[in-house]
């Protein structure tokens, strides 16, 4: 038994200890879920010199299933790509951790919201560190069982479990298609672990599958079966529809499910398909648009939104666009380090909305803070950095991560132009609506009641190390990436390099040069507008919500998906369901059979107790009858 | 010589004499005797088996009948005499109790 | 000629025993009629060559047995039993059942094939006495069995005490 089984391991025990016992711990559950991260932050780290310094880890601990070529095993497969994923999991996770020691300070489920957590922590690592597709699956579902506990963990809430339970059904489309991947991978290849896969991917081409009279090539076809997951899970469209609902949660639960655990998963299991991807244009055109869609429609929607924590859930949804376009064009190394340098600053940016809510007494809405700058300056200092990081400043870790997924995407033909364009337009709104948020909460004048004024304090220490934590990562984190044209060596993209490949660029300096300075440009232009709009000319903004009504009302409103799908699903679903179902189904059918099959019996009863005479001889005349028959049996089949 | 079908058809005779006792007799002592009628007939065909195959598994067998038969007659008896007590009745077209 | 003559006597006597017993009134009379059979069955053990198992059969059936079902029915009140019916309404159902299998198992005899011979042929009996040789058997290969035989009588003994004990 070697140290990797217990990364997952030590937040399994953790959340068993306190699943189980937590209750007496009261207000010390915390330890246990804090030391068990805490083991398994520092095995990750071991472990990830270990990697640096080459090796690769692949084994399979315990096979549960052997059936033919079917194998059911819990293994690990450690390589570049699950060190980095590990750092990040573990690292945000036990800060999270601490966090939510002094957010969810003298709630009634203490122990339960911390053993969520642990199993939270647990499935995701499960998910990155497995070496097959059956425990990626497990971690899969493990991480969406885990969101519902927690979006729905105020469940006396009726906002809180209508959002877990959209988080979860949601969720079930994507990983339908998931499934089907995971079977077609197995019919095909007869094998579930990715190093077979990948050696024997070459079978897979020029083969075809008839889909109602239309040939589809395999390898597209599988690509884009898991690729349903990944949308699903890393919220894009047409599924992004439960992310932001996922706000009813504990922020801790936010930042945790943004950052870390959750909707990294869709991107980590296309960069880890790297190679079945590459084998497929059309998946890559399909992953490449769906990202860019996805970041520009969430970036518009963010513009408007009042909510503070939604207009950062739009914005992960955002972020997670681009790193699927980086996949889309091939950079598989840029996404993950987006994903990397992501997970710091939008944690910061969570917990920091943490801090703000919990001065605030629960409120979410901007337009009733302001001027927090003075009261919370930790908070202020941190959110500024991680807004800066996001909006794409020169020389923090957004800059950086952002930069190369679109200088990558600039290299990458007619799709990588088209997504460039659009990358760059997302950085712009990027950076006004993160800064439309500084301006908001932090300046200006408060704009809430004078009881809530009153209220304003810079939140605990527990909650504010982790901000200043995250804000050396939100800063720092982009480092590993420079690039070598800014006198970096890329250190990350040649790390990843074994497993995710480099891409081909073939632009000049030149160009390099120009998409920098105009990723700068529109950076520091949208941070502009948004302090001209918000600090010093606030009616520009109440003139623009009049003369584009329209437009501002369908952006308000989230152009509508969730009241499309309302409309073409839920009440279809629930129509069916009233009107048939319960009706027709259960009213008759169900409940007919239910009922009918006592009174059957009831009624046989009533006749047959009549045979219960209660009298001796009767029952043995009923034995001696037995011993006729079997006699007679005899008689007639034993033959000589 | 005899032949063995000869003590298996005796036996089989005795057997379901037995069997009709019981069927037929109200009374409980009576039907307790019917049932050592069945296990003497039974004791007769293993006991025939026994000698005509040269094996002593058989008789063995007799030996843990009449032991059970002794254990049996002991219990029913017993149960016939605490069922008296309390019903004073020995007849079983009196003892349907169980009717349902 | 001489053993069927004596199987005959010993045949034609049980069954009319049998029927005997069945059919009397007075339960005495049956538990009397039962002696005689027992010891007409001892004799027919005899003819089997099991001398040992024809002891048991007395000392056990005819001594044991049979003493404690006449103790019983001294216990009970005789006279109500011979002013009443002795047969249940259902009589003749019950017959033709019994006929109908005694019947059937005339018919499956013939079918009756006798498996392989044992060891113990009776010469071998003879020799070395038949209650010596049980005796081996039974106290070698079923020691076990007849342990637990031994078991089932003390929990019958204790049993039927608990059963016949008055409540107090």
């Amino acid at each position: 038994m070697d140290k990797y089984i217990f990364i997952p391991l030590l937040p399994l025990i953790g959340f068993c200890i306190n699943i189980w016992v937590g209750k007496f711990f009261k207000e010390k559950a915390h330890w246990v879920a804090i030391l068990a991260v805490l083991g398994s932050f520092i095995i990750s780290v071991m472990t990830f010199v270990e990697v640096v310094q080459g090796k690769v880890i692949n084994y399979d601990v315990y096979s549960w299933v052997i059936s033919g070529n079917f194998k059911v095993s819990i293994g690990f497969l450690i390589d570049q790509l699950t060190a980095i994923m590990l750092i990040v999991v573990t690292s945000v996770s036990l800060l999270v951790h601490i966090y939510s020691v002094g957010y969810m300070h003298g709630d009634t489920g203490y122990y339960r919201f911390f053993s969520y957590l642990n199993l939270f922590t647990f499935s995701m690592l499960m998910l990155v560190t497995g070496n097959n597709l059956l425990q990626l699956y497990f971690g899969w579902e493990a991480v969406g069982l885990c969101s519902y506990f927690l979006i729905g963990y105020y469940f006396r809430k009726k906002s809180a479990a209508d959002a877990g339970k959209k988080a979860f059904i949601v969720n079930r489309f994507g990983d339908f298609g998931f499934g089907l991947g995971v079977f077609m991978v197995f019919i095909t290849l007869g094998t579930l672990h990715y190093t077979d896969i990948f050696a024997n991917l070459s079978k897979l081409e020029g083969q075809t599958i008839n889909i109602l009279g239309v040939d589809i090539r395999l390898v597209t076809l599988i690509a884009l079966l898991l690729f349903c997951g990944a949308v699903g899970k890393s919220a894009q469209i047409p599924l992004h529809v439960w992310l932001a609902d996922a706000m009813e949660g504990p922020t801790p639960v936010s930042a945790l499910i943004h950052a870390a655990t959750m909707v990294t998963a869709g991107v980590f299991m296309v960069a880890r398909f790297n190679p079945l991807y590459n084998m497929s244009d059309t998946a890559m055109a399909v992953v490449a648009l769906t990202g860019a869609i996805t970041s520009l429609f969430a970036a518009t929607i963010a513009l408007v939104q009042n909510d503070i924590k939604r207009i950062i859930a739009y914005s992960t949804v955002s972020q997670l666009g681009y790193m699927f376009l980086a996949c889309g064009v091939g950079a598989y190394a840029a996404g993950i380090f987006h994903l990397f340098t992501h997970a710091y600053f939008k944690a910061l940016l969570f917990l920091g909305a943490g801090s703000v809510m919990h001065a605030m007494a629960g409120q979410l809405d901007i337009q009733k803070m302001g001027g927090l700058r003075k009261y919370m300056p930790i908070t202020f200092w941190t959110f500024l950095i991680a807004s800066f990081s996001i909006a794409g400043i020169p020389g923090l870790a957004g800059f950086f991560s952002k930069d190369e997924i679109l200088w990558l995407a600039y290299n990458g033909g007619t799709i990588g132009k088209i997504v460039w364009v659009i990358g760059t337009v997302v950085a712009a709104l990027t950076a006004f609506y993160s800064f439309r948020i500084v301006f908001l909460t932090f300046f200006g004048k408060f704009r809430g009641t004078h009881e809530e004024e009153h209220h304003l304090h810079e939140s605990p220490s527990s909650m504010t190390i982790p901000l200043l934590i995250l804000m050396v990562g939100a800063i720092s984190a982009g480092w590993v990436g420079i690039p070598p044209l800014l006198g970096g060596g890329n250190w990350i993209g040649h790390f990843l390099e074994p497993v995710l490949g480099h891409p081909h660029v073939h632009g000049t300096h030149a160009e390099e040069w120009m998409v920098i300075a105009i990723s700068i440009v529109v950076a520091v232009g949208g941070i502009f507008t948004a302090a001209v709009m918000y600090l010093w000319a606030p009616s520009i903004p109440l003139f623009l919500g009049r003369t584009f009504k329209s437009i501002y009302t369908v952006l308000w409103n989230k152009y509508y998906v969730d009241e499309l799908y309302d409309y073409t699903i839920v009440r279809p679903t629930k129509w069916l369901a009233s009107r048939i179902l319960v009706a027709v189904t259960d009213a008759k059918i169900i409940e007919g059979i239910v009922n009918g099959v006592p009174k059957l019996i009831a009624e046989f009863g009533e006749r047959f107790r009549k045979l219960q005479t209660g009298f001796l001889q009767h029952y043995a005349m009923g034995m001696a009858f037995g011993l006729f028959v079997i006699v007679s049996l005899v008689f007639i089949f034993v033959k000589i | 010589m005899v032949p063995l079908e000869w003590y298996i058809a005796l036996s089989t005779v005795i057997f379901i004499i037995g069997v009709t006792g019981f069927l037929i007799r109200r009374n409980i002592i009576i039907m307790l005797i019917c049932i050592e009628l069945m296990l003497n007939a039974v004791n007769l065909s293993l006991i025939a088996f026994s000698h005509y195959l040269q094996d002593l598994k058989g008789q063995i067998l007799v030996i843990f009948v009449i032991t059970v038969a002794a254990a049996e007659a002991a219990i029913g008896l017993a149960i016939l005499v605490a069922l008296y007590r309390n019903k004073a009745v020995v007849h079983t077209d009196k003892l349907t109790e169980m009717k349902g | 000629m001489l053993p069927q003559v004596f199987f005959a006597y010993f045949a034609i006597v049980t069954i009319a025993l049998s029927l005997i017993i069945i059919t009397r009134k007075n339960p005495v009379h049956s538990v009397l009629w039962m002696l005689v059979l027992f010891f007409h069955i001892a004799g027919l053990y005899l003819f089997l060559n099991a001398e040992f198992i024809a002891a048991v059969q007395v000392i056990l059936y005819a001594g044991a047995v049979l003493v404690l079902f006449l103790f019983v029915i001294m216990m009970l009140n005789l006279k109500e039993e011979l002013s009443s019916e002795r047969f249940i309404g259902e009589w003749p159902i019950g017959v033709a059942l019994g006929l109908s299998i005694l019947l059937f198992v005339f018919f499956s005899i013939s079918k009756f094939i006798a498996g392989p011979s044992g060891e113990f042929t009776i010469e071998r009996i003879l020799k070395e006495t038949h209650t010596k040789a049980i005796g081996k058997v039974l106290y070698t290969e079923y020691i076990l069995p007849f342990e637990v035989a031994s078991l089932i009588l003390l929990i019958a003994i204790v049993g039927a005490i608990v059963l016949a004990k008055k409540r107090t």
